[in-house]
């Protein structure tokens, strides 16, 4: 599974080319996963195109590095507290056997409000890779 | 509530809707910078505009105190006494365009697209609609209001130019002061502070649910600027937002510590002073800053839903031991009072109730119209799904019968105790204590008196919390996944701003922040009501054919 913000993929190309290389490694399939507010956002005017959006994105990885892909995309009233949460649930949903993440060098905040990767590598019960 | 759209489980999409077209993107006007370790996202210059600006009046305020108090009082009546008629005729317009919603064929536009379903139940949905709107103000106002209307009406002066009586007055006739009273109070607390929540809620869920555009107060506004919107009138209108916002709930928050102050001092003597409120607001901001944190689900949520509970439980308790047979006949009287004393009441000119027109009215429409961004987002949040006309009599009918019955049961419950018991301290009371001494009165005082200063205190926390999370959507240009130090910011500022405010004149100076930036908002909200008709009729009607 790998978490996907599409308003940064700019910034997520390691962690893509990592899950990639792995999924070709492994012959296994890859679960690219999205959280979007109910609100027009800068990505989509609603969940359902957002929705179409990641899935057009996961299609569009799989035919670039030749592995299998499919989406799974999630609304949240509050994404930004809620996105923990939510990356959770969509491991066991599913049921991935693998994280693979992007995430930030860790400062100071991580102590007030601890990154993403790292709260869901902290309280997942699979195997996550953090991408720095 | 978070749920799964799976790519085929998307209700796909919601049905026919008007998506306006623009070349806007959410979020293009934002700049991320990073102050120390923290990242934000923020619109520029809507926060750097609204942040700057209240810095700059918690200092000044606080700095210069001893003027501080005088010039908020002078710019409150100079606004209240000779712009009453504006603030009137705007509340009646608001009413009126609401009607309009509900008997026009655009009542039948749905929220979200034809196709789209609710997503809370009515139950729900009507507990947070009224949850929104008048927590601490209900509290406040629940007995002092009445109270005051009735001892102003029954006095021997009602009706002379120095009385603060509405209408005529009803002097040496308690039937009919009380009668007056309580229409009175109705009035301000039914059918027009609802319908400007209504206006600004269903703009903000129509152009955002159907047409597509930010959760903004300036997308309202794209009928009528087009893509002007996204420059500076748009700045503007969102920077209003802000500053109303900020002020309308500082001057509830200020309200709050009052009376919070008030019950303490009554159950366990704490000294009643304005440090100790400026004390209350701190360590009320901080468990505000907790639920922020928790977010959406976890914190405001949860305490709305106790809040909910308990304010029903103290409503439930007052109404029985108030005596409920005179409570559901006071609630029935009340509400045909309030029937024929609207139009009176709502008239702006051929009035000579000067005090009760400009102190009372005026000072209501504009702290409504200024708390309006934050309920009216608030709203629209939970209302997608809904028809107009099924929103419209929502908003305006629920809240107001759940007003009349609170009304009719601390009001008229203390105007029984001031006739039947002699309770004369109650009416004498600060407005701040008058809840307390109508409790006293009752049954068990000492644990319902202690429950009211709970409800206050947690009533403060939900509208600081919620509040924080509107401006910070409206000062990320639209984004509700910004930052959280962002919501920190604006939390904090809330509680910076209601003690500047009490440091720099008490409730004068409250009451003047809230009318100062009421105004604005009140001309931005006139030119909504058209730009809103405009929206409404782009829009397909009614549901979608299952074939379709």
């Amino acid at each position: 599974m790998v978490p996907v913000d599409l308003t940064h993929v700019e910034h997520l190309q390691k962690a893509l080319q990592t899950a990639a290389d792995l999924a070709k490694h492994y012959g296994s399939p890859v679960t690219y996963v999205g959280v979007t507010p109910e609100t027009p956002s800068p990505v989509a005017h609603n969940p359902s195109e957002y929705a179409q959006k990641l899935e057009a994105f996961a299609q569009d990885q799989a035919s670039k590095h030749g592995h299998e892909a499919s989406s799974k995309a999630y609304t949240s009233t509050d994404p930004a507290i809620d996105i923990n949460d939510t990356l959770l649930k969509a491991v066991h949903e599913t049921r991935a056997d693998l994280v693979v993440m992007q995430s930030h060098i860790p400062n100071v905040t991580d102590y007030i409000w601890p990154s993403h990767g790292g709260s869901v590598a902290s309280h997942s019960d699979v195997s996550v890779f953090l991408v720095r | 509530m978070t749920t799964d759209t799976d790519v085929e489980a998307v209700p796909s999409p919601e049905g026919p809707a008007d998506i306006i077209e623009t070349d806007y993107q959410i979020g293009q006007d934002n700049i991320t910078p990073k102050i120390g370790p923290f990242g934000l996202d923020i619109h520029n210059p809507v926060f750097l505009v609204s942040g700057l600006v209240v810095i700059a009046f918690v200092l000044l305020t606080i700095i210069f105190q001893d003027s501080a108090g005088p010039a908020f009082d002078g710019m409150r009546k100079f606004l209240t006494s000779n712009l009453d008629w504006f603030f009137l005729s705007a509340g009646n317009i608001f009413v009126l365009v609401c009607i309009a919603c509900i008997v026009l064929p655009i009542g039948s536009v749905r929220l979200g697209g034809r196709d789209a379903t609710p997503d809370y139940s009515y139950l729900g949905w009507f507990s947070m609609l009224f949850a929104a709107g008048m927590g601490i103000g209900l509290m406040f106002f629940g007995v002092s209001e009445p109270i005051s209307h009735y001892s102003s009406s029954v006095a021997e002066g009602a009706g002379s130019p120095d009385s603060w009586a509405p209408l005529a007055g009803a002097a040496g006739d308690p039937d009919e002061a009380r009668r007056l009273g309580m229409a009175a109070t109705i009035f301000h607390w039914g059918l027009h502070p609802w319908a400007v929540y209504a206006i600004v809620a269903l703009g903000l869920a129509l152009f955002s649910f159907n047409k597509g555009l930010p959760l903004t107060i300036r997308s309202l506004f794209y009928p009528i600027f087009g893509e002007r919107v996204w420059g500076w009138p748009g700045h503007v209108i969102d920077i209003l937002a802000v500053f109303a916002t900020l002020f309308g709930l500082a001057t509830s928050l200020g309200l709050g510590a009052q009376q919070a102050n008030a019950g303490l001092d009554f159950v366990f003597g704490v000294p009643n002073t304005v440090d100790v409120q400026v004390i209350l607001i701190i360590a009320i901001t901080a468990v505000a800053l907790i639920s922020v944190l928790r977010g959406l689900d976890g914190g405001v949520k949860v305490l709305s839903e106790i809040n909910m509970v308990v304010a029903a439980a103290l409503l439930l308790f007052v109404m029985f031991a108030g005596g409920i047979m005179s409570v559901l006949s006071g609630f029935v009287s009340n509400l045909v009072a309030y029937g024929e004393e609207l139009i009176p009441l709502s008239s702006p000119v051929g009035r000579d109730d000067d005090n009760f027109r400009q102190g009372w009215t005026s000072f209501y429409w504009a702290w409504w119209i200024s708390w309006s961004p934050f309920v009216g987002m608030f709203i629209a949040r939970v209302s997608r799904g809904r028809t107009v006309r099924e929103f419209m009599i929502a908003v305006l009918l629920v809240p107001t019968i759940v007003s009349v019955l609170w009304m009719t049961a601390f009001g008229g419950t203390a105007i029984s105790l001031i006739e039947e018991a002699g309770m004369t301290q109650i009416a004498d009371a600060a407005l701040e204590l008058k809840l307390f001494e109508m409790l006293s009165g009752l049954p068990l005082a000492a644990i319902t008196s202690f429950i009211g200063v709970v409800l206050v205190i947690v009533f403060f926390v939900t509208s600081s919390d919620s509040g924080s999370l509107v401006i910070d959507t409206i000062t990320a240009g639209g984004k509700v996944n910004a930052p959280v130090s962002q919501r920190v910011f604006w939390c904090t500022f809330e509680g910076l701003v209601a003690i500047a405010l009490l440091l720099g004149g008490g409730l004068g100076a409250l009451q003047a922040a809230a009318v100062s930036t009421g105004f604005p908002f009140a001309v931005i909200l006139l030119l909504a009501c058209y730009a809103l008709f405009k929206g409404l009729y782009s829009e397909p009607r009614g549901k979608a054919a299952a074939a379709a």
